[in-house]
């Protein structure tokens, strides 16, 4: 039997329509009810003190603070390296075999899964360098895992400043890095700030990257040498031993409000980032 | 001076750049001279399609995971691509603005939840209705597949969305002018226009599924056998490099790298895929 084209029509947009409503379903139900289950556990004790007996009880105060160590090192040392390429890769250079070799090696890093880093950050920088499990390991790995996002939201930003910039930069008797220095950056700082918010926002969430690096200690970070447990990786522990749902929740809603807080911040300088380009 | 200075720069960022480069190596050449000898010592045939996996006794064979890893994506796919590409169609066609503002962010979020999280509301949710309504252990491949399968969908999504707007207008207004409704449009031209996007946006999205481990470990039953059916548990090869990495040592801990190596094959060959298609279709 063939429907006609537009019995097909009506059937086809309620089957679209479905599927987008469906997925807004998912992601309210995994959202709601999380956030339900933990919200009433976050209070100042458990922000302010120390996991006690594996994180039955107490706080969760040392893994914030290591998931703060963690992803500010990966940030620190992702971010000059990936606005590095992109100026390269936009800038200095035309397309060609350097530059595809770069790109390709980009893109590959970005689909690799965050247990391989994980198996990597262990086997380089806890053993060979002698690193240890240690926050400085596990931002390390973090570090190369959002390199390319860093690179793609940089080069996109660079893309979308007009070219005219450069012909003032360079009439001006301006050299490259001067035009770039003064002209180019500053009008793609906000896209550059964006890919910065993206990355944080995954170096938050990530678990199997982390876990084999940093290890998962639970007592309060020292410097940089130090074992430290992330608050993904708490979450991880705490829910799959059964250890304690309560602080599980509570861990995975502050989580989720903090991914979701830099979802908000980003869509904020996306839209003025928007807004100032027209 | 000026010229020095100009092309020092040009040099510090051109060392910069091939970071990406290194990096990819250091990881390649890390994780093969760590995975590769047990492998040779095994025999490659016996390690990808030996049946026993017994760290203790010198056994390691991976082909129960590698058919546990390949189940749970294809499980993914199969729920997860159509509704995924019903979304990017009503995104890029459908969707009045307002909606396409609030869903746009929505799929972000989705994407940046952490894997853990989907996993433990699997545990809670999808792994005792499967066991309830549908039988068996509820810790299955096809409770992993389906908590993969949402996952997926902000990659493909978002990729075959953008394929689609990225289609010239004139196509559109073109079909639409010679009497095709809508939907005719979208699925006679439109899709197929966009088809080589849309393919790439699964193959990243089919990647995205054999590489995760966290959020499949709390829901697949982590069994090493070979399932009979959807309904039974599996261990895939992500979820056995993070089930026993934590206390693996000396060979053991060597066959891990081993099972790190073939799935870094197999998403190298995927990527590469994905890359391809994309050029090809940007070279057109």
């Amino acid at each position: 039997m063939r429907l006609d084209s537009k019995t097909a029509e009506k059937f086809a947009k309620a089957i679209i329509w479905s599927a987008a409503l469906l997925v807004i379903a998912v992601l309210l139900a995994v959202i709601i009810y999380i956030l339900a289950k933990g919200v009433p556990e976050i209070s100042w004790d458990f922000l302010s003190q120390i996991p006690r007996s594996m994180g039955r009880s107490g706080g969760i105060s040392s893994t914030i603070i290591g998931t703060l160590l963690v992803t500010l090192v990966a940030v620190a040392v992702a971010t000059p390296f990936g606005i590095g390429t992109a100026f390269y890769l936009t800038e200095y250079t035309r397309e060609g075999k350097i530059t595809r070799v770069i790109r390709f090696s980009a893109e590959s890093l970005a689909g690799i899964p965050s247990i391989v880093y994980g198996l990597f950050g262990f086997i380089f920088f806890v053993i060979y360098l002698k690193l240890g499990w240690s926050i400085l390991s596990g931002g390390l790995t973090l570090a190369i895992m959002i390199l390319p996002t860093i690179i793609r939201t940089t080069e996109e930003a660079i893309l979308a400043v007009p070219y005219m910039y450069r012909e003032v930069g360079f009439s001006l008797g301006g050299t490259r890095w001067q035009t770039i220095t003064r002209a180019v950056f500053p009008s793609a700082l906000p896209g550059i700030a964006n890919g910065i918010i993206l990355s944080i926002g995954r170096c938050v969430a990530e678990t199997a990257a982390v876990i084999l690096t940093a290890g998962s200690a639970l007592q309060m970070p020292e410097s940089l040498f130090s074992p430290a447990r992330t608050m993904a990786v708490h979450f991880y522990i705490l829910a799959r031993e059964g250890i304690s749902m309560e602080n599980a929740f509570g861990t995975a809603a502050l989580l989720i409000i903090l991914i979701f807080i830099i979802n908000v911040v980003f869509n904020m300088l996306v839209n003025r980032f928007v807004a100032k380009g027209r | 001076m000026k010229n020095m200075k100009e092309k020092l720069s040009g040099r510090i960022f051109l060392a910069v750049a091939l970071s990406t480069l290194s990096a990819l190596a250091v990881i390649t050449v890390f994780i093969f001279i760590k995975g590769l000898p047990i492998i040779g010592k095994v025999g490659v045939l016996d390690f990808v399609f030996g049946m026993k996996w017994a760290p203790s006794e010198g056994a390691f064979g991976i082909f129960p995971m590698i058919v546990g890893s390949v189940a749970v994506t294809l499980g993914a796919v199969i729920i997860g691509v159509p509704v995924a590409l019903c979304c990017s169609v009503f995104l890029a066609e459908f969707a009045p603005v307002w909606m396409r503002n609030l869903f746009r962010p929505a799929i972000q979020l989705l994407a940046g939840i952490p894997s853990v999280v989907y996993g433990f509301w699997g545990v809670i949710f999808i792994v005792p209705f499967i066991r309830d309504y549908l039988g068996g252990p509820g810790l299955s491949i096809l409770a992993g597949s389906v908590i993969l399968a949402i996952m997926i969908l902000p990659t493909i999504i978002s990729i075959s969305e953008v394929s689609i707007l990225a289609l010239p207008r004139y196509y559109k207004e073109g079909a639409l002018a010679l009497g095709l409704t809508h939907w005719q449009t979208i699925r006679s031209l439109l899709v197929p226009a966009a088809k080589s996007g849309i393919v790439a946006a699964v193959i990243l999205g089919i990647g995205r599924a054999i590489g995760e481990t966290m959020a499949v470990i709390m829901v697949l039953g982590n069994a090493v056998a070979l399932p009979e059916s959807i309904l039974d548990p599996v261990r895939t090869l992500t979820t056995n490099i993070g089930i026993e990495m934590g206390y693996a040592s000396g060979e053991h801990q060597e066959a891990l790298f081993a099972t790190g190596v073939v799935l870094f094959i197999i998403i190298m060959i995927l990527n590469a895929t994905a890359q391809y298609i994309v050029r090809r279709k940007r070279a057109r």
